[in-house]
């Protein structure tokens, strides 16, 4: 299965934050989880990630410092500020309206003739 | 050339090892106006990473390398994607992803050489009818800001080849401003009709913003690049006018040495019309000449910007010496408004060419300074206004100035608030900017009601 550009492009941002709620992280190990959530199925070109890690700390969403790997090489960590906890709130409650009205929508046949069913 | 074209081909990846091969990639990335050196560290970190797993999982290194650049993604979308979020490194070049194409040909020369003269013809047009320079001084006085910016706008508009609507907006507001400034019957020498110009200048060049920014003016990064532009334009325009002081006198002396008399020729002709072209010139070097200007840019502001501090602390030390504001001659408090609007515009151009990811650093402290001292003389010039308008009663010129300053007084604040939490760190840089484009409107509100409804308001007087 293949995710479409756009639905990639709208989840990116929830996923993130959310991934970064987890803890503070870096680009390579944020987007091995995000394929490790997503069973493999929702990738982009792993560059992409980069602005908008970048867009979000512009946005004061997240924070950046440099660190160090265990093996000495210099890496950008990235963690959640306060204004991006809000914003991961904020994000999450619009995708659980969408997921739960996309939820109704496919059990519609089913759904309202046995609500109709129930009420009559 | 991209980095798929020659690093992958088979030769070279018998011959270079796999530091030499990020070395290589590493080069190419970073060719990219718009991808700064810790974006290729981070890119380059993230590589390795990708390498050493890929590496870990049985690949050799050459092909762990190869996946690994290819689920990177290509240079071009890549650097495209960074260009989107990174406008202020590559601000004038709107094709994005082409700066090769794009520094090669003189974007433009062509449209702005022609609308140059199409300017300076414009500004000779009403002479036909017998309205020259030295018979009618006052309707070009009157119309200098729809004679000239006009101009601007339609580079802009031609060059960014804007939709049906973006043009129609820009050319309401043209229509709108000479409408206002010719029907309106001005008495002689009031002041409503110098003010109504000035502001009429002042809101046009905004709205010629929106023919840069080819209609997209809610964003606030590219009202940040129009900024950037203003002062980068500015400082052109002084160069050429500069030059071209040089070229009128020396053809006035020139030819007054042959026993000719110039002085009509220069006066009606090479001054106005050239300074009128030079408005479209200075913009094109502008786009053009980006790399020049972005070396001058910081070095202009860190060198004014101490100075201007000094001047703004002394005047205050010398205004609490002789607390005597409020007797101050009118053209005195003038003189201050231009010194704020000096300051906010130093203030803009340093953040124009301010690298918003650079910590805060003694610059920023010193701006803090500056920013606070502008403040304190807005509200002493304040004080002394409504003490004067409280004495002797509102004037246009009164009105116009307090109204400035109250708009002033308002910018200098947030920006001193902002700017002393950045200093102290619980504020990102982007919040200083996001300030100061977010007020770009107000100064084009208050400018329209100065042009639009001062007038009625003072009987044209």
């Amino acid at each position: 299965m293949r995710i479409g550009k756009d639905l990639v492009a709208a989840a990116a941002t929830p996923l993130v934050l959310g991934i970064l709620a987890e803890g503070e992280s870096y680009g390579y190990a944020i987007l091995q989880r995000v394929s490790e959530l997503s069973g493999g199925e929702l990738q982009w070109s792993d560059g992409m990630l980069y602005p908008l890690l970048h867009r979000l700390e512009r946005l004061g969403h997240i924070e950046s410092t440099w660190g160090e790997s265990p093996s000495g090489r210099r890496r950008k960590h990235y963690r959640l500020s306060a204004s991006g906890t809000a914003a991961f709130a904020e994000q999450r409650k619009q995708w659980a309206v969408v997921g739960e009205a996309l939820q109704h929508v496919w059990h519609d046949g089913r759904g309202t003739s046995l609500a109709l069913g129930g009420a009559w | 050339m991209t980095y798929d074209e020659r690093g992958v081909d088979e030769a070279g990846r018998d011959e270079l090892g796999l530091d030499e091969q990020i070395t290589l990639w590493r080069s190419y990335m970073a060719d990219r106006p718009a991808v700064a050196q810790p974006d290729v560290d981070e890119l380059e970190a993230h590589l390795r990473d990708q390498i050493d797993a890929l590496t870990a999982s049985g690949l050799a290194p050459d092909e762990a390398f190869l996946v690994a650049v290819r689920r990177l993604g290509r240079i071009d979308d890549l650097s495209r994607e960074f260009a989107r979020e990174h406008s202020e490194r590559l601000w004038k070049q709107l094709v994005i992803g082409e700066p090769h194409a794009a520094r090669r040909e003189p974007a433009g020369l062509w449209t702005a050489l022609l609308l140059a003269i199409a300017a300076g013809v414009g500004l000779k047009l009403p002479a036909l009818f017998g309205v020259t320079l030295s018979s009618d001084p006052d309707f070009y006085l009157r119309n200098a800001p729809v004679l000239v910016l006009p101009f601007l706008a339609a580079y802009f508009l031609v060059r960014r080849r804007s939709g049906a609507a973006t043009v129609a907006a820009v050319a309401a507001f043209f229509i709108a401003a000479a409408v206002v400034l010719n029907a309106y019957p001005f008495a002689e020498a009031g002041a409503t009709e110098p003010l109504a110009v000035v502001h009429a200048a002042v809101a046009l060049w905004i709205v010629t913003g929106i023919g840069y920014v080819n209609g997209d003016w809610r964003s606030g990064r590219v009202r940040m690049d129009y900024i950037r532009f203003t002062g980068e334009w500015v400082v052109y325009f002084v160069l050429i006018a500069l030059g071209g002081g040089v070229l009128a006198a020396l053809t006035l002396g020139v030819f007054s040495a042959i026993g000719m008399d110039a002085s009509q020729f220069v006066a009606e002709w090479m001054l106005p019309c050239g300074a009128t072209g030079a408005v479209v010139i200075a913009a094109w070097l502008v786009e053009a000449k980006q790399s020049v200007i972005e070396n001058i840019a910081p070095v202009l502001t860190k060198l004014f910007t101490p100075l201007f501090t000094l001047m703004l602390l002394a005047l205050i030390a010398s205004a609490v010496v002789q607390h005597d504001f409020i007797d101050s001659q009118r053209d005195l408090l003038i003189i201050f408004d231009v010194v704020l609007i000096v300051t906010v515009g130093l203030l803009l151009y340093s953040m124009s060419a301010r690298d918003p990811e650079r910590p805060a650093g003694w610059f920023d402290t010193l701006q803090l300074v500056m920013v606070a001292a502008a403040l304190v003389v807005d509200l002493f010039v304040l004080i002394a206004m409504i003490g004067r308008i409280d004495a002797y009663g509102a004037s246009a010129n009164k009105l116009a100035s307090l109204g400035l300053n109250l708009i002033l007084l308002v910018n200098l604040a947030g920006a001193a608030w902002l700017q002393l939490r950045f200093v102290r760190g619980t504020v990102r840089y982007p919040a200083l900017e996001r300030w100061q484009t977010s007020y770009l409107p107000i100064y084009l509100a208050w400018a329209a009601i100065v042009v639009a409804v001062f007038p009625p308001i003072f009987a044209f007087a």
